[in-house]
């Protein structure tokens, strides 16, 4: 029971992860930037869904809706107004990386201007946050619920990217986004599209985050933003299967150290391993060596 | 396009500099009503000779956490203290020619922001210095205060240690050392605990000092702890450990945390099926506790400074005045950062003097004093003295704990 119990807490932990950690790679696969904001788009995408459901009332699924694609909205002003300029200008990566990291500072500021830094909760049929009966593990009806959204959206980001023609543009942008505007491929437009993605990868994310633990916080970014760089720095920089793999990995690894040894040693283990990979397979678990060309 | 990033952008600065400006303002405009007294208030000591000798104005600096995770304190307790410097200034507690203001500075969660407050405050020139929100913060802070030889008071810090640092720190708030014994004892007497499992924050020096004194307080009352688990700042996941304590059996759940991680450990074990009692320390201390875990709360128990159901004249007056101004129900912290710029007064008026050390000495000598606390003195070692009350959830309320509200 104990055993099954915390296979299914890794499964349900490791989506969460995983779900967050497909936006970075997102970005990064693209840009080769890491967006600093995700995190903060990820709470604004809770704030958004609590604001839906308990200030306007609508329906839970409406007001997920609404999240989701105001998150959608947010990625595209934070590619409008903190990468695109830099980008035009022929910018470092880094200065990208600085300006996102601001927009993110911004963000959560606004938000705990607006709702102070007081926890919100969304107010919940009691049946969603009870235990599945007749399971032989424990797990809510809200976490089943998220696990399922987030392997679909997982699956819904591969068709999409694998076997759509947006897909093959923005993988040829991510090859090489020069060629690929010489044949013809809108790349600004695919930039503002692979941002909204991203949104609405963080505030589907952060929605169900918030779901979970009842619980939307102007802060909540900040502990799995470290967590969502170490899933794609295991998973391997810019690789959706990767993070999704990575996730699933940390988590595993999270709660096995926990169940078989001591919880005191949690994140060491956690930063033992990206240690280790970063030494022995700096392209990540499921990255492809890159060569540098002059 | 260039146009329409040109307004955002505008929005933006505009937006983070109303935000920048609006917590330098609030006490400011809270100073300009001092004068003539205009309210009337029970707390204090008015037997005292009315000071002739204070400045125009004494300013004290306030270093709470009002960003980070820590806000959910930091908030209420710069509550506490505008209401405070607001009754002190409106009835010309400190003499009709003198105003008390607060400069507040933010310290983020971190040691370092608590020395850079520090360093800010103290260079304004202020007589006192009430924070900083986390025992950790304290550690790093105060020993500046303490060598500068301006008086700090602590209205949050309840890790062991923290007046050791020197003669110029104080803390108006009970240490766990006084507040847990008497809750293990009681709630081992109530509900019969034969063993326990215990999770807690190991790296933060408040929940680690509480896992301290509760093991201490555990083996006194001849507790076993069964099982024994920790977790990091932060995390919102405890299925793991709570799978593993649950495994165990328990009779109760001991629990050192802050609200934040508080709130998620109450929920999840009882999705996962727990039962028994919930045991925590002062970080369970926070209405945000029940709006949070809701329903999963009842049957929570803790020791606090204060609670909302004390029937004391001078609590209740606390209570009404920050509802007023507020909009919310107070809280602990609320109590504690009330009481303690009242005790600060206390010691400004009797010392009849803008002088930091002999502000040090007469709020050292404090005994007695009548607050929303109860009756509050300061012992040799500047740590607080008053009695503490163990509460159980209830209804959704904390409530003191009994036989009869110890029933399911």
């Amino acid at each position: 029971m104990t055993f099954l119990q915390q296979t299914v807490n890794a499964l349900w932990l490791g989506s969460v992860y995983s779900l967050f950690a497909l936006g970075y790679a997102l970005v990064f696969s693209v840009l080769g930037v890491l967006n600093l904001a995700h995190s903060a788009v990820f709470m604004w995408g809770a704030y958004l869904g609590w604001l839906a459901a308990t200030q306007m009332n609508l329906p839970l699924p409406v007001a997920g809706l609404i999240a989701i694609l105001g998150a959608g909205l947010i990625g595209v002003l934070l590619d409008i107004i903190a990468f695109a300029p830099l980008r035009k200008r022929n910018a470092p990566r880094i200065s990208q990386l600085i300006s996102s990291l601001g927009v993110s500072l911004i963000l959560v500021k606004l938000a705990q201007i607006i709702f102070s830094a007081q926890p919100q909760f969304f107010t919940l049929n009691s049946s969603l946050s009870q235990s599945i009966p007749k399971l032989p593990f424990k797990i809510t009806v809200i976490q089943g619920t998220i696990f399922v959204i987030s392997i679909l959206s997982m699956i819904l980001l591969r068709l999409l990217i694998r076997h759509t023609r947006s897909g093959k543009a923005i993988r040829a942008i991510a090859m090489d986004s020069q060629t690929a505007a010489l044949f013809g491929v809108p790349v600004e437009s695919f930039y503002r599209f692979v941002f909204f993605l991203s949104g609405v990868l963080a505030g589907t994310a952060g929605l169900l985050y918030g779901l979970a633990f009842n619980n939307v916080l102007p802060f909540m970014g900040d502990s799995i933003a470290l967590k969502g760089l170490t899933v794609i720095v295991i998973g391997g920089l810019g690789n959706i299967e990767g993070a999704v793999i990575g996730g699933f990995v940390i988590a595993g690894l999270e709660i096995a150290s926990i169940a078989f040894g001591s919880s005191t040693y949690r994140d060491a283990i956690i930063f033992l391993l990206l240690i280790l990979v970063l030494l022995f397979r700096p392209q990540g678990l499921m990255g492809e060596k890159t060569v540098s060309r002059v | 396009m260039k146009v329409v990033q040109y307004i955002l952008l505008v929005i933006i600065m505009a937006l983070v500099a109303t935000a920048c400006a609006a917590p330098d303002q609030a006490p400011e405009e809270d100073v300009q009503a001092a004068n003539p007294s205009t309210i009337s208030v029970s707390i204090g000591d008015w037997d005292s000779t009315e000071p002739k000798n204070l400045p125009d104005s004494v300013s004290i600096g306030v270093l709470f956490g009002l960003s980070g995770d820590i806000a959910v304190y930091g908030e209420v307790q710069q509550h506490g203290v505008q209401l405070a410097v607001e009754q002190i200034n409106g009835s010309n507690y400190l003499g009709a020619g003198t105003t008390l203001e607060a400069l507040f500075e933010d310290t983020g969660a971190t040691g370092e922001g608590a020395i850079a407050a520090m360093d800010t405050v103290l260079g304004k020139g202020v007589v006192v210095v009430v924070g900083p929100t986390l025992s950790t913060q304290a550690f790093s802070a105060d020993p500046i205060a303490q060598e500068s030889g301006i008086p700090v008071l602590g209205v949050s810090n309840t890790a062991n240690g923290i007046t050791n640092m020197g003669d110029f720190v104080f803390r108006d708030s009970l240490p766990e050392a006084s507040v847990v014994p008497g809750t293990i004892a009681q709630a081992t007497e109530i509900l019969g605990l034969e063993n326990v499992g215990i999770i807690w924050g190991n790296d933060d020096d408040f929940t680690a000092s509480g896992y301290e004194v509760f093991k201490g307080a555990l083996a006194d009352n001849n507790v076993s702890i069964i099982a024994d688990e920790t977790f990091a700042r932060g995390d919102v996941d405890f299925n793991a450990q709570l799978t593993k304590i649950i495994a165990e059996n328990p009779d109760a759940l001991v629990v050192s945390a802050l609200a934040q991680e508080a709130a998620q450990i109450i929920t999840q074990s009882r999705n996962l099926g727990f039962e028994g009692a919930i045991i925590g320390g002062n970080g369970f201390n926070s209405p945000a506790i029940i709006s949070q875990a809701g329903e999963a709360a009842e049957g929570v128990i803790v020791g606090a400074a204060w609670n909302i159901a004390s029937d004391a004249a001078i609590s209740q007056e606390f209570i009404d005045a920050f509802e007023e101004s507020f909009g919310a129900a107070p809280d602990q912290f609320a109590a504690q950062s009330y009481t303690g710029v009242w005790l600060i007064a206390t010691a400004i008026r009797r010392a009849d003097s803008g002088d930091p050390a002999s502000i040090r000495d007469a709020l050292a000598a404090i005994t007695n004093f009548d607050s929303p606390l109860g009756s509050f003195s300061f012992d040799a070692a500047r740590n607080p003295v008053h009695d503490p009350v163990a509460q159980i959830i209830k209804d959704g309320q904390y409530q003191i704990l009994s036989v009869e509200t110890a029933q399911p």
